[in-house]
């Protein structure tokens, strides 16, 4: 399998596990993006019965979501030890008011309908949303800081972070962090859109215009600012201008959202928001490829993929496992979305 | 204090409090199976009641177990860097096939279990119901393995040296089937069932108690008494099994379970004390227990302390008063399983109220036991974070300072905090409502909105 994948693809395994960890984030964005989406939007809605919708919508799959990243960070820890070591480490603080907020809004979805009283259900109204905003922001951060590029140093032959937490917060990377909270909240508008039906449903199709524009803004900013600073990210667009395709579509595919909205045609807008985010997340990776973080002054010291993997019969023991596992993971989550499909209706199973 | 004992007190922290939920999730996944299973045969309301009432508590701790269940991934990379590094090909692979293989796949038919109930047939729903409790014992197979491996590390060789040296996978099935992968597999699994059959029996046993529920509780009570019976003796096999497999591969372990400090004839102590100090243990000792318990002759040598430097030997007490207390939490268990399945097959359980009382508290038992196990586990494996080859101080993250994992200690401490709280509040409401309630009171509209819904 290993020749196919060498001699006919002219892919190494290093390579082939870049587009797989690629593939579990691109995954993980498009699916709990939705559900941090709507669990941004969660505090504009205000009755009850509204916001329980809200969360019926996302109540069947949002763990599964979860589930990308859980094993996006396992497939990194196996393909590439140094990234996972040195990233996670790196950005402690941010990790871990990460984990909180995640925390947060997980439990929330459970406890929220556990009890009747306002009190309680505001309290995790807001922990769910706020636990939202700021995992979809850390995770934005995050992106923005890898692109960007982030001081590493050579520390008893390992390659470490140099800096701290506040040096993660500069405005490119802040620019990110907002981009991606403008674009999930877009993303889960547009699923949540699908999901409901009578006055829920007309209010969030007024939203969605409005998620598309911030979004778009946010977007052209860190577009300008990439071009402007970050060059290093767009140097493949230039010298193979077919990529610009890439661009291209990703442009089609946003501005046909509130198209297909228009036209009441809520699966076709979900698709196409799922292009775009697809699309983005190909350009993020082309512009990375072949490394995973760049160091910022030093560039002598960035982790890619040769470098940061573990051994040759690990990525290849690995690829099996995945092969063998993704295909099925993919059929029966396709299944159940089409188990839980159609708009959301409360019952006494709801949360 | 120094970052090596916070980042070590965080993680024992975190996998504490995470270790509570999933051994219940594992455990009544096992009876929910059996339930669905009644129903689904026999289709008699009463089981089908029995099923939906669990699913709910079910869906409760299996929110928490997820949502804390995140943090121990993340903190391999955040806390311990070095040790990322080292084991990143081995143990990296178990939990990436951890994920593809269970976590997939027992989020992904929850969603059908917990909401599906009128989407599906019962069929289909029972089919989900055997996922979910497949994905939770795939989770307990891949995250023991890659636990495993640090204990007995196998199918491996070092490449590279100090500092950047790091185990690289030679045999996949060497290292999955490494010597201690099976019994402590089977031993954690046998505890997971009892957590879980220990908890349905708490509840039907109260609800006997109150006269509430009265023909679901007794159904109750017979699987997950079935259940409690069958684990607790495979736990008793492969609890003998796991110390013959720590004498051989682990041998300071060994000796700290039972502070067996001179090499020669061992005893086994019924309660103890170490003085490290002096080498001496103050207790109740049954001798030459330990030497005919693994080698069939009470004078036969067992391998002390004595053998090992001081500077390679685990923490003395505090593996043996773990172990100890896991031996009579499991003691404890095995006696009111078998006691509460004689009774039942005399036919006086259901009246004999001392019994039900024990049965209302003995819930703590499985989830001591369980707590205490890796503890003593974990502990007994120091000062290796790779047993031989990876000690725990070089395996920490070199640019995490103590002040920030103080920070996340304390971040984790309020949130757990406020989460097991919440957690003991909405399980009691739930046993207090009752499996009648079932209707009316989740999805939390209670009657308020009931007259609103869609």
């Amino acid at each position: 399998m290993m020749e196919f994948f060498q001699d006919t693809l002219g892919l190494n395994l290093n390579v082939v596990w870049f587009l797989l960890v690629g593939i579990l984030f691109t995954g993980y964005a498009m699916l709990d993006g939705f559900d941090l989406g709507v669990g941004i939007l969660h505090l504009f809605t205000k009755t009850d019965d509204e916001r329980r919708l809200m969360l019926n919508s996302i109540g069947p799959v949002w763990d599964g979501n979860e589930v990308w990243l859980v094993t996006g960070g396992g497939a990194l820890f196996a393909a590439f030890p140094n990234v996972y070591a040195t990233v996670f480490s790196g950005f402690y603080l941010a990790f871990m008011l990460l984990l909180a907020s995640l925390i947060f809004r997980a439990v929330a979805i459970e406890f929220r309908g556990k009890q009747p009283q306002a009190s309680w259900r505001k309290s995790w109204d807001i922990g769910f949303s706020i636990g939202s905003i700021v995992s979809a922001l850390l995770i934005g951060v995050a992106i923005g800081n890898i692109a960007w590029g982030i001081p590493l140093t050579v520390v008893d032959g390992q390659i470490e972070y140099a800096g701290g937490f506040f040096n993660l917060l500069h405005p490119y990377a802040l620019v990110m962090g907002l981009t991606t909270v403008a674009l999930f909240a877009m993303h889960g508008c547009i699923y949540a859109l699908m999901k409901t039906e009578g006055a829920l449903h007309e209010k969030l199709r007024g939203w969605v215009n409005k998620t598309i524009v911030v979004f778009v803004a946010l977007y052209a900013v860190g577009a300008i600012l990439t071009l402007l600073y970050v060059p290093g990210m767009t140097e493949k667009l230039r010298a193979t201008p077919w990529f610009i395709l890439l661009v291209v579509v990703n442009i089609l595919a946003i501005a046909n959202i509130p198209r297909e909205v228009s036209h009441r045609r809520d699966f076709s807008a979900f698709i196409s928001s799922c292009v775009a985010m697809l699309c983005l997340m190909a350009l993020f990776g082309l512009g990375m490829f072949p490394n995973l973080v760049l160091s910022n002054p030093d560039p002598a010291n960035s982790l890619h993929i040769y470098n940061a993997a573990s051994s040759p019969s690990t990525l290849g023991i690995m690829l099996v496992i995945a092969l063998i596992g993704l295909p099925v993971v993919l059929v029966y989550t396709a299944c159940i979305y089409y188990v839980f499909r159609g708009k959301v209706r409360l019952d006494r199973h709801s949360y | 204090m120094d970052v090596e004992i916070l980042a070590r007190i965080q993680f024992a922290f975190t996998v504490a409090f995470q270790y509570i939920f999933p051994p219940l999730s594992i455990g009544r996944g096992v009876i929910l199976v059996i339930r669905d299973g009644v129903w689904l045969k026999t289709r008699d309301a009463l089981w089908h009641d029995m099923a939906k009432f669990w699913t709910k508590i079910f869906a409760l701790t299996f929110a928490i177990g997820v949502a804390s269940g995140i943090v121990m991934e993340f903190e391999f990379g955040t806390n311990w860097a070095t040790y990322s590094r080292y084991v990143g090909d081995i143990f990296g692979s178990a939990l990436a096939a951890e994920g593809i293989f269970a976590f997939f796949l027992e989020s992904g038919f929850l969603a059908v279990l917990l909401f599906g109930w009128d989407k599906v047939g019962p069929k289909m729903h029972f089919f989900s119901t055997l996922m979910v409790a497949f994905g939770a014992h795939f989770s307990a197979v891949w995250i023991i393995v890659a636990n495993s491996w640090q204990q007995t590390p196998a199918g491996f060789h070092i490449v590279g040296e100090g500092l950047q040296a790091r185990a690289e996978i030679t045999d996949f099935w060497a290292m999955v089937f490494n010597p201690s992968s099976v019994d402590r597999l089977s031993h954690a699994v046998s505890g997971a069932w009892l957590a879980g059959a220990f908890l349905v029996l708490s509840v039907s046993a109260w609800y006997l108690l109150k006269k509430k529920h009265i023909e679901f509780a007794r159904a109750s009570i017979k699987v997950a008494l079935a259940v409690a019976v069958v684990a607790s003796v495979t736990q008793l096999v492969t609890g003998h099994s796991s110390a013959d497999g720590v004498a051989k591969n682990q041998p300071a372990k060994l000796a700290a379970l039972e502070g067996h400090y001179q090499t020669g004839a061992a005893g086994m102590y019924v309660l103890g004390w170490v003085n490290d100090a002096e080498e001496t243990v103050s207790g109740v000792k049954i001798p030459g227990m330990l030497s005919w318990f693994l080698h069939g002759a009470a004078d036969a040598e067992v391998k002390g302390l004595d053998a090992f430097a001081r500077e390679e030997r685990p923490p003395v007490n505090l593996t043996f008063q773990f172990y100890h207390l896991m031996v009579g939490c499991g003691v404890l268990i095995f006696t009111i399983s078998g006691v509460g399945a004689l009774l039942w097959w005399r036919g006086t359980l259901f009246a004999n109220r001392g019994a039900l009382w024990v049965m209302v508290f003995a819930v703590l038992l499985p989830q001591i036991a369980n707590q205490a196990g890796w503890f003593s586990a974990e502990i007994g494996r120091q000062p290796w974070i790779v047993y031989g080859l990876l000690r725990t101080s070089d395996a920490l993250s070199k640019v995490v300072t103590a002040g920030q994992v103080v920070s996340s200690l304390a971040l984790f401490a309020l949130i757990y905090a406020l989460l097991f709280a919440v957690f003991i509040y909405l399980l009691n409401n739930k046993i207090q409502l009752g499996p009648a309630a079932d209707a009316g009171t989740d999805g939390g509209a209670g009657s308020l909105t009931k007259s609103k819904r869609v």
